[in-house]
Order: structure tokens, then C-alpha cells, then sequence
């Protein structure tokens, strides 16, 4: 009979000055220093999070325009996650319009890329010998960003844990060579380790403090504003003047800049969604000014690399 | 004779398309084997997520030698013809042999393919079939991606096996060289029973490629094959069970005992079975249980988190006893669930997941873990299944004023608008009557296959036996329900679950209290979806259903989104197909081309925001064309209209083709023109058919077909519309009629046969046009069978084409008569036979 791993084995542990090896499942911000611990052992940047607001960590501009061109690249981070529709004032355990994803980002793919994600489990305090782990097919796809991966989504006893894709297409362009990415829902795995229902009981760093102590109050008042306060005529302005500036970058030749007012312009347009004013016509219309912006920086950022013209293999590398 | 192993083994393929991938192997590898002449006794192919495996039996050692020979250019043709010859069959001139050719000498190629070895086959073939491989999605990966030229496959390929007899095929593939080496259960597949630990050292990201492989791998002991016979049960010691037919009844067994065991029983769904067998390489099935406060959610809400998302099968308790004594949980005031999914007893709050590992606790983390999964996904749930009902439905339906029906065709709300005044016409015009047209029983379309008897409405009390409602109450509550039947599309729970769609409207329709007519109609208006779904019954459900459809295929035909070869994007084959069946059962008289008017008409004034205009309704309800404003149209109502029609007589032949309906019969009577009504239309190809059946219809028919054929060599054409032809003649004899033939007079008719064939033709013809006008069909058949015997004989005994102007032309009409009786009843032209 196949054993339980033993988890508490210290000299297996990265360094985490010993707490997870009394037996005791991490707390939140430990959880976060493993794997932080585990990628740059692994050979990873570890990078700290985009200051702009972004509904995704995909979007920093360490995946979405490091996915481009021949350079390897291997980074780690942790990104907040703006989700303004999925803003529940608080109440429910489960869904909140601002958390955290944990983003690995493999360029190009490596050969071990599953066990390599399977081993930062097991840091993190997931047997997988107690636990079942799945890879369930499920691919990836955002118009805004003109992109597109074959993956999975990773289950953890029928729980969602992580997103892994690796990138076919970035702004339009092949991937070459193809980068993997990992996305952890860090709540979500938190919670399963720490065994607790709801977001707001989690541990956060082992001195009593919950999540909740830190960030109940914000959810509740950007759920408001989000919802009910947030001044439609501003945020209208702010998308055109968002729009405009990226073209102002564009014309420049300034493809980071530009990227960033398509970021912005792109989260504004997720708080007019959540202020409910945007009509089902309109969305579409929206959405593809988002997309042509993101391209156009994706565009940009590969002539100024001088890599719009790869034609083929070899050549870059 | 040699047994051939291949393993191809690659990161998880997605479950739903292991079974094509299997079949797709089978062929390509049955393909190049035949390409190279070679064959196997026996092909099998297994998958598990991680693997592709075929074991192929008693393969030839080498395909046979073959000896060809071509004839070339004679002796002493130019060297140019010569060395071109040398050149086409890739020989040289000392190749070349000399035989005679009739006295001719001439130059012979003489080819000698020996035979080559399987195994370089196989070595030649394996990578062409991994290149060729139609996966419905493929990726690179990896150092070798810098080229989109480089290998794909539907994950990354990580390691083949190929064995000829038990040693290695000689071949790589980008880099992958096939060996005897494999890997077992990701977590379990580990023979010394100690699990991999994580590696204290760091694995360099950045080295070369076959030193990362073998650092990843560096504490999973490899296992090695050594041929067909050990692969399976080697693998087997590793915990992966290769043959996914064997996880599917390990899986199907399996659950139905967690349930059993539990007291339950498990709702079978072979989907599921199927899908979970594509999801592990050793399954487990485990029950485990949620609150039971998630009862409250209708269950296939519960079924549908469950399913789609989890892959859990759900479970029911025995049915509760009267006394509640069961502890089954309370279900007092509940719906009855939905009749279309047949089980016995409630929703129990137990499921049954499948875990790809014994684990080391027995299972109980991993049952723990996926109850709470599940309780947050049944929490949502409840959470929009609460929120939903604070918003009455009525409410809900404004929002769909956003909501684009078609780009051509505005939203979904004015489409309600329209459905709402179909059904409420449909009502009005009494062709849609309040007492159950058929029974309360819900009858299944095609061929009434199921034992299926419950209820079409959730509600105990039968609707369609309930009391007879004024036509006025029956058109108010199917205009109300229309107004509602789509508000569900803009709730969250149809959101989270669009197959809910109906379903959920009906549930919440109850909950505020709507009447229960209203509430069936909103849940089961999109019935019949497809051959052998229920069809609705219920008053107010046929007409918003009948409304929704006519709609849908109307509008979207008048604005040319029209099915085209296997395109139909809106599903109005299906859609045609339901109003069909829903007329047929419910035996309603209706005519389409009415219908139709109706909708144009008022799609026309919405579109066009033109003042209402009451010449040009009229215009419209005739055969006038209302669309010339109207730039979304973009045919006239008459060219809609009748390509609407041309669409219902084509699905009509598909649905009735089941039935055992000869479509040419059905072409037959569509031929005449004007029949729109599709009861009628079909009972009488019913009577038809049966008629064609007899001896007597095959007489005539083959009588018809002679007389056809004589009046086409005369000239004489195709004759006047039917109907009238009965009618003109059947004053009793007076002959006068103004058919382009000639006119059979009775001076002309000397012989018995002919006078016999008149009074034949004077006693049928009325009889025929009188049973036709009553709808009695097979009294029309029998009229026009009396005339059998006098064509008979009067083609036995007289010529036709008689020298004598006169005689000739009288005979000509009263074949041509003879013609026009049987149109009356059918185009007998489109018979075939």
C-alpha cells in the first residue's frame, strides 16, 4: 500500500522558518513564501505584483508580453485580482472582488512543468497520496488579450485549484517558443488547507490575524462603490481618455506605456459592466476596443524587439 | 508471426476525446499497414488520460517480395527515349533486359522489391501517424516550439513505446525515442511503495533537456515492458488499469454499490460513466453526502451542479412513506420533479465522485474535500435560486429589451410581443381548443415509443383534464405565459445553467403563485427538442409553444437565415419538426400560410415602425406584399410564405419517414397545391398510402401511368388544377367542360368499354368530390378504386389511337378525364412505381 507522505520531514521543507513542520497546515502569507521559496529554487524571478489594477494575473505585463519573442523567461508572482462583478458585499464565503492569484510563468515550457507543479503541492502542504489531483481538460481563451492555450484546470478533490496552460498565441502571435503558465487560486487553496468554509476565517499570517480582519471592510465598500456609487460619467471618460493615451503610446513606439492604458482601460470597463450600464450591444463594441488596444501594445512590443518579422525556427534562437 | 506493442504517452488527453482518439489509431495504423501490405490478425486499442495504447497480433516479419516489370521503348529507339524510361523507373540502362514483343525486340525493366521488415515499417509508420493524428485541438510545447513547425500533439508528448516482438523499434520523433519504458499511476504508480518526496535540490530549469528529464524523474522508478503479454498487468501492478471499458464497469459497478450501500440508489448516466473513465487510471468510487437544507433547490439544479461541473453522480432514497416514516426529507408542497427523467423515488442528499487513487486514508480526505466543493457550488445555487424569486417574473422579462434576438430581428422582447399575439390568435381562431385535445397523457412524437404516462405539469392535479375554459380565459392565459415564457433567460440561475432554460421559469412562475397553466406553458414551451421528447399536451402550453416555433422559423426564413445543407445554426429543422408533431398529436387544424401571415404582418410593422396600416394588413393576410418598406426583409411574405411551406413538406418526409409515410406519397399531395393544413395533408397520404397498398391502387396507378403516357405523346398536357375538375363535372354528365383536351361527346363513345368508362367517371367523379370536401379520404379512394375495372377493359379493348379523327379524340378525353379524377385525390405523377 502506497504511503502518506510526511509532510512534517523538515529537510525536505523549503525554509519557512519551520511552522508548517509542527504538522500544522500554513497560514496564508506562508503559504505564499513556500511557493515563493519553491520557484526561486527553481530558478524563477520573483517578482511582487503589477501596480495597476487587472482582473487577471495574466495580465502583467511579466506573462502577457514576456509570453512574446525567443528570450526564456521564468517568473514568479503574486497578482491581486479585480473582479468588480463578482464584488458580494462580504457575505459570501466564497467570492470576493478583489483576492490574489499566484502566477508562475515557464518560458519555454519545461519538460517536467506537471511534476515541477505537482512538487509545489506537495510544498505547500498537499499530499498527493491522501488527496485526489486531477488534470481536467480545460483551455484557455481571452479575446481581450488575443490569446489562446490548450491546459487544464487542476483538481484538488473536485476543487478548482489551479489554472495551467501553456500559451499557443499572445496579441495574435504564435507563441515561440510556448510558455507554460500556472495560475493559483491562492483563497481557494488556502482555505482547503487550512480547512475552513469561509475566506474571511483564513489564517493570515499566524499571529491572529484573519483575512478577514484585513479585508472584510475593503469588500464591503468597493462592493458599494463598485455597484451603487462609482460615477458612470467618470468612468465613461476615463475609458476614452484610457483609449486615447494608449494611441498617444502607440504613436510614440512606446509599447509598455501603451499596454498599461489598455490594463486601465480594460478594468474601467469592468466597473461600467458592474455598474450595470453597459447594454448587451454595447458590450461587444467595448470588448473590442479593449482587444484592439492590447493588440496593438502586443504589436508594438514585438516590432520593438525586432521579433514582428520571425518567420521561423532557429532563426532566434 | 509477431505481436507489436505501441504506447504513446503523453500529459492528460482530455476524457471526451479519448473514444475518437482510439478509433482514429486504429485507422492510421490499420492504413499504413495496408499501405505497406502488411496485416494483423487482430487491432486493439486502449486510452487512459495519460496513455494511447494498440496491440496488434501475428504481424508478418516482412511484407513480400514483389517483382515488376515494364515494358519500355523497342530496341534501337533513341537514347533519349531510352534513358528517359531508365530515368521514370529509376533503373540504369544495364537494368534492362531485351524480349521480343510480337517479332519486336524490346527493352524490359526488370524491378525487384524484396520484402522489406516490419519492423522498419513500423519504424516509418509510427512517426507518420503521430504527425498525421486528426486530434480536434493540438499545441506545442516545449524548447522545440520556437517553431510552429514543430511536433503537436492535443498535450505535450512525453515518451513511446514501441515493440516489435519484444525488442524496440528503431524511431524518434522530435527528439522522443521510442524504448520499453513506462510510467505508472501518477501518485500510486510507485512499485516500492514510497512516494516521491519533494527534492531538496532545485531543479535547474535551464539545463539541457535530457538532464532535466532525467532529474524529473529521478526518484519515479521507470517500468519496463517487455511485450504485449506483460503490458497490461505490469501496469496494473503500477495502479493503472489500461483498458478503459474495464474502468467503465469498475466505475458503473462501483457507484451503484456506494449507493446501495448507503441505502440509496444511484441515477444511472452513462455520460458520466464514460467520462470519468476518461479521467482516471484508477478509479474509485466514493459516496458522500451534503446538507440537506440544499433539498429546498429543484433537483435538477442539484443534478446539473453535480454533473457538469463536479462529474458526480447523484443518488435517490426510496420514495418516502406516508407516514414520513423513511426519514427521507420533506418534500410536502414540492413539484412533482420534472416527468421527463425517469427514476424512482427523491433526490437524496449523497453523490458519488470518482477518485483516481486509493488513498491512503480509505478515501476520507478525499470525500470530505469534494462535499465541500460541492456545498459551495449548492450554495451559489441556492443563492440564485433565492435571489431569483425576489424579482417577479414579469419584472425579470423587461431585461429583455436588452437582449438581442437576431441582429436583423431586434431583441428578445419584441419577439415575446409576437409570440404573445401568435398565441394569443391561435386561441382566438379556436385552433387551439381548452379541453385536452388528445388526453392528459403526454404523448411522445415519432413513434410514441416510451411508456412514458405521467402528467405534462408539475402539478398533481392534471391540467388538461381540468375544467373547459371559455376561449377568451384560454387566449388571456396563453397571451400571459408568452409575455413570460422567456423571462428565466436573464435570471441567475439560467445564467449559471442555460439548459435550465423553461425549467427554471416554470419553477419560478409557481413560486409566485401564476396559474399552473401558465406555469407549465413557461416550462415546457421549448418541448418537443428533438425526435422522442414529450410533446406538449397541455392548451396554453401548445400554443405558446406552437407561437414560439412558427415564430422563429417565420422571421428567420423572411430574413433569409435559412438552413443550408448541414448548416441550421437556429435549429429550425427541429423546430419544424416540433410544430409537426405538436399539430399532429394534438390534431389541431391549422393553416400554416395564416399563421405565417400573422407573423410577417406584424413583424413587418415592428420592424418598419410604419403606422398602422389596415389596407395593408389586409394586403398581407391576402397575398399582398407587405415587406417593400421593410430593409430586414428580404423576401416578399409570398416567396416566405411558400418557401415556409416547401420546408414543412421536406421535414415532414424526414419526421413521417419513421413512420413508415412513403415521402413520394407526401410529395404527391403537397403537388396539388394549397394544402397548408398538415392534419388534413396527412391523413390524406395515410389514406393514399394505404390505398397503394391494395391491389386496387396498384391497378390504377399503373392505368393512370398508360393513360398519362398516351395523353403525353398526343400532346396533351398536364390538366387544370384539381378540385375543380370534380366539381365541373359532377352535373351529372354534362360534358362540356373547357380542359385544353378534347371534349368527349357521347356520340363519339360507341363501344361498351367506353360507355361503361364514362358512367364510370359520372358516378365517381361526384362520390369522389364529395368525400373529399368531407375530409373522408379513403371514401375518395374507394371512388376512384370503381374506376379500375372499366379502365381496365377499356384498355383491353379499345385503341385509342383510332384512324378516325372523331373516335380518337373522344378517347383521348376520356383518358384525359380519367386523369383528372384521380388528381383530384393526389398528383399520382409523383408515385413512384
Amino acid at each position: 500500500m502506497p504511503q502518506a507522505i510526511i509532510i512534517a520531514d523538515a529537510k525536505d521543507m523549503p525554509v519557512v522558518d519551520g511552522k508548517a513542520n509542527k504538522g500544522q497546515p500554513l497560514n496564508f502569507q506562508d503559504m505564499i513564501l513556500t511557493l515563493h521559496h519553491f520557484w526561486a529554487d527553481n530558478g524563477c524571478v520573483i517578482l511582487q505584483p503589477y501596480d495597476l489594477e487587472m482582473g487577471a494575473g495574466t495580465f502583467h505585463t511579466a506573462t502577457t508580453l514576456r509570453a512574446l519573442g525567443p528570450d526564456p523567461w521564468n517568473a514568479a508572482f503574486v497578482q491581486p485580482c479585480r473582479r468588480p462583478t463578482d464584488g458580494r458585499y462580504g457575505e459570501n464565503p466564497n467570492r470576493l472582488q478583489h483576492y490574489y492569484q499566484y502566477q508562475v510563468i515557464l518560458k519555454p515550457s519545461p519538460q517536467n512543468i506537471q511534476q515541477l507543479y505537482l512538487d509545489s503541492l506537495v510544498a505547500i502542504g498537499i499530499d498527493p497520496l491522501l488527496h485526489d489531483i486531477r488534470f481536467v481538460e480545460d483551455d484557455w481563451e481571452s479575446p481581450t488579450l488575443g490569446a489562446w492555450g490548450l491546459g487544464w484546470e487542476v483538481w484538488c478533490d473536485g476543487m478548482e485549484v489551479t489554472q495551467f496552460t501553456y500559451f499557443q498565441q499572445m496579441g495574435g502571435f504564435d507563441c515561440k517558443p510556448v510558455a507554460g503558465e500556472l495560475t493559483y487560486g491562492l483563497e481557494r487553496l488556502a482555505m482547503y488547507i487550512q480547512g475552513v468554509d469561509s475566506v474571511y476565517d483564513l489564517d493570515f499570517g499566524g499571529a491572529g490575524v484573519t483575512y478577514g480582519d484585513v479585508f472584510l471592510e475593503n469588500e464591503k465598500q468597493m462592493s458599494t462603490w463598485n455597484f451603487e456609487v462609482a460615477d458612470t460619467e467618470t468612468l465613461f471618460d476615463l475609458f476614452k481618455k484610457a483609449t486615447a493615451e494608449c494611441e498617444n503610446c502607440l504613436d510614440a513606439k512606446l509599447p509598455i506605456p501603451a499596454y498599461e492604458q489598455a490594463v486601465k482601460a480594460s478594468h474601467i470597463f469592468n466597473l461600467l459592466q458592474a455598474r450595470g450600464v453597459i447594454s448587451v450591444q454595447e458590450r461587444q463594441k467595448y470588448m473590442g476596443d479593449v482587444r484592439d488596444l492590447a493588440k496593438g501594445s502586443c504589436e508594438a512590443w514585438m516590432e520593438k524587439n525586432g521579433w514582428g518579422e520571425i518567420a521561423g525556427a532557429g532563426e532566434a534562437a | 508471426m509477431t505481436d507489436f506493442l505501441l504506447e504513446l504517452r503523453s500529459e492528460e488527453i482530455p476524457a471526451r476525446m479519448q473514444a475518437k482518439a482510439r478509433g482514429d489509431l486504429e485507422k492510421l495504423f490499420g492504413a499504413q499497414l495496408s499501405e505497406a501490405g502488411l496485416k494483423a490478425e487482430s487491432i486493439t486499442v486502449y486510452s487512459t488520460p495519460r496513455r494511447l495504447a494498440l496491440i496488434a497480433k501475428n504481424l508478418p516479419d516482412a511484407t513480400e517480395a514483389v517483382s515488376e516489370e515494364a515494358k519500355g521503348p523497342p530496341e534501337g529507339a533513341p537514347d533519349q527515349a531510352v534513358d528517359g524510361f531508365c530515368r521514370k523507373q529509376g533503373v540504369t540502362r544495364d537494368d534492362l533486359e531485351v524480349r521480343d514483343v510480337k517479332g519486336r525486340p524490346t527493352w524490359f525493366a526488370v524491378i525487384n522489391r524484396p520484402g522489406r521488415a516490419t519492423r522498419e515499417v513500423l519504424a516509418e509508420a509510427i512517426p507518420a501517424i503521430i504527425r498525421a493524428f486528426p486530434w480536434p485541438k493540438s499545441q506545442r510545447w516545449g524548447e522545440a516550439s520556437i517553431s510552429t513547425e514543430s511536433l503537436r500533439w492535443v498535450r505535450p508528448l512525453s515518451g513511446i513505446i514501441a515493440l516489435f516482438g519484444g525488442e524496440v523499434v528503431d524511431m524518434e520523433i522530435d527528439g522522443i525515442k521510442a524504448g520499453r519504458e513506462t510510467m505508472g499511476h501518477r501518485f500510486m504508480g510507485q512499485p516500492s511503495g514510497v512516494s516521491q518526496t519533494v527534492r531538496a535540490e532545485p531543479v535547474e530549469l535551464r539545463t539541457d533537456r535530457s538532464e532535466t528529464l532525467r532529474q524529473a524523474q529521478g526518484e519515479r522508478p521507470v517500468i519496463l515492458i517487455d511485450g504485449v503479454d506483460d503490458y497490461a498487468a505490469k501496469l496494473r501492478d503500477a495502479y493503472v488499469i489500461i483498458d478503459h471499458d474495464e474502468r467503465a464497469n469498475i466505475i458503473r459497478d462501483g457507484a451503484a454499490k456506494a449507493a446501495s450501500d448507503a441505502g440509496l440508489s444511484l441515477v444511472e448516466d452513462e455520460g458520466l460513466v464514460v467520462e470519468n473513465a476518461g479521467l482516471t487510471e484508477w478509479p474509485v468510487p466514493l459516496l458522500g453526502r451534503f446538507d440537506e437544507s440544499f433539498l429546498d433547490v429543484p433537483e435538477e439544479v442539484i443534478q446539473l451542479s453535480a454533473r457538469s461541473h463536479q462529474k458526480y453522480f447523484v443518488c435517490t432514497s426510496p420514495l418516502p412513506q406516508a407516514g414520513g416514516a423513511g426519514g427521507g426529507p420533506e418534500k410536502v408542497g414540492k413539484p412533482t420533479p420534472n416527468p421527463s427523467r425517469k427514476r424512482e423515488g427523491n433526490l437524496a442528499n449523497a453523490f458519488v465522485c470518482t477518485a483516481n487513487l486509493e488513498a491512503s486514508d480509505g478515501g476520507k480526505a478525499v470525500v470530505e474535500g469534494n462535499q465541500k466543493v460541492l456545498a459551495a457550488r449548492l450554495s451559489d445555487a441556492k443563492f440564485f435560486w433565492e435571489l431569483d424569486q425576489k424579482t417577479p417574473l414579469a419584472k425579470h422579462a423587461k431585461k429583455l429589451e436588452n437582449i438581442v434576438f437576431h441582429e436583423k430581428l431586434g431583441t428578445v422582447a419584441d419577439k415575446v410581443e409576437r409570440v404573445a399575439k401568435l398565441a394569443r390568435w391561435l386561441c382566438e381562431e379556436g385552433i387551439v381548443k381548452s379541453s385536452p385535445q388528445v388526453g392528459e397523457v403526454a404523448a411522445r412524437s415519432a413513434d410514441g415509443g416510451g411508456p412514458d404516462k405521467e402528467a405534462p405539469t408539475p402539478n398533481p392535479s392534471p391540467q388538461g383534464g381540468g375544467a373547459i375554459l371559455s376561449k377568451e380565459k384560454l387566449a388571456d392565459l396563453a397571451e400571459r405565459a408568452a409575455k413570460l415564457c422567456k423571462a428565466d433567460l436573464v435570471t441567475e440561475m439560467v445564467g449559471e445553467f442555460p439548459d435550465l432554460q423553461g425549467l427554471m421559469g416554470g419553477y419560478y412562475a409557481e413560486k409566485e403563485g401564476l396559474p399552473q397553466e401558465v406555469a407549465g406553458a413557461i416550462r415546457d414551451h421549448y418541448k418537443p427538442v428533438g425526435q422522442g421528447d414529450e410533446v406538449p399536451t397541455a392548451p396554453v402550453t401548445v400554443a405558446v409553444s406552437l407561437a414560439d416555433k412558427l415564430d422563429t422559423i417565420s422571421t428567420l426564413f423572411a430574413s433569409n437565415n435559412r438552413p443550408t445543407g448541414s448548416k441550421d445554426p437556429f435549429a429550425l429543422r427541429r423546430a419544424a419538426i416540433g410544430v409537426a408533431s405538436i399539430v399532429q398529436i394534438n390534431e389541431l387544424r391549422l393553416s400554416l400560410i395564416d399563421a405565417i401571415c400573422q407573423i410577417i404582418g406584424d413583424f413587418d410593422r415592428a420592424v418598419t415602425s410604419a403606422p398602422a396600416d389596415h389596407s395593408d394588413r389586409r394586403g398581407l393576410k391576402g397575398q399582398g406584399d407587405g415587406s417593400k418598406n421593410n430593409p430586414f426583409v428580404l423576401y416578399s411574405v409570398v416567396e416566405t410564405r411558400s418557401s415556409v411551406l416547401a420546408f414543412f413538406a421536406d421535414r415532414l418526409k424526414v419526421q413521417q419517414k419513421e413512420a413508415g409515410v412513403r415521402h413520394d406519397l407526401i410529395d404527391a399531395v403537397f403537388a396539388l397545391g394549397g394544402e397548408d393544413d398538415l392534419v388534413r395533408l396527412l391523413a390524406r397520404v395515410k389514406a393514399l398510402q394505404s390505398f397503394m397498398d391494395s391491389d386496387d391502387g396498384a391497378n390504377l396507378l399503373a392505368g393512370y401511368k398508360r393513360a398519362a403516357n398516351i395523353l403525353k405523346q398526343a400532346g396533351i398536357e398536364s390538366s387544370p388544377p384539381v378540385g375543380e375538375v370534380a366539381a365541373r363535372s359532377a352535373d351529372g354528365g354534362g360534358l362540356d367542360n373547357e380542359a385544353p383536351t378534347p371534349n368527349p361527346s357521347p356520340q363519339g363513345g360507341g363501344e361498351p368499354e367506353e360507355k361503361a368508362l364514362l358512367s364510370a367517371l359520372d358516378a365517381a367523379e361526384p362520390k369522389a368530390a364529395i368525400a373529399i370536401e368531407a375530409e373522408k379520404f379513403e371514401d375518395a379512394m374507394s371512388a376512384l378504386a370503381s374506376l379500375r375495372g372499366a379502365v381496365d377493359a377499356f384498355f383491353d379493348n379499345v385503341m385509342v389511337n383510332d384512324e378516325d379523327e372523331a373516335k380518337r379524340n373522344f378517347r383521348l378525353g376520356l383518358l384525359a378525364r380519367f386523369r383528372d379524377a384521380v388528381h383530384a385525390v393526389a398528383d399520382f405523377s409523383k408515385i413512384e412505381g
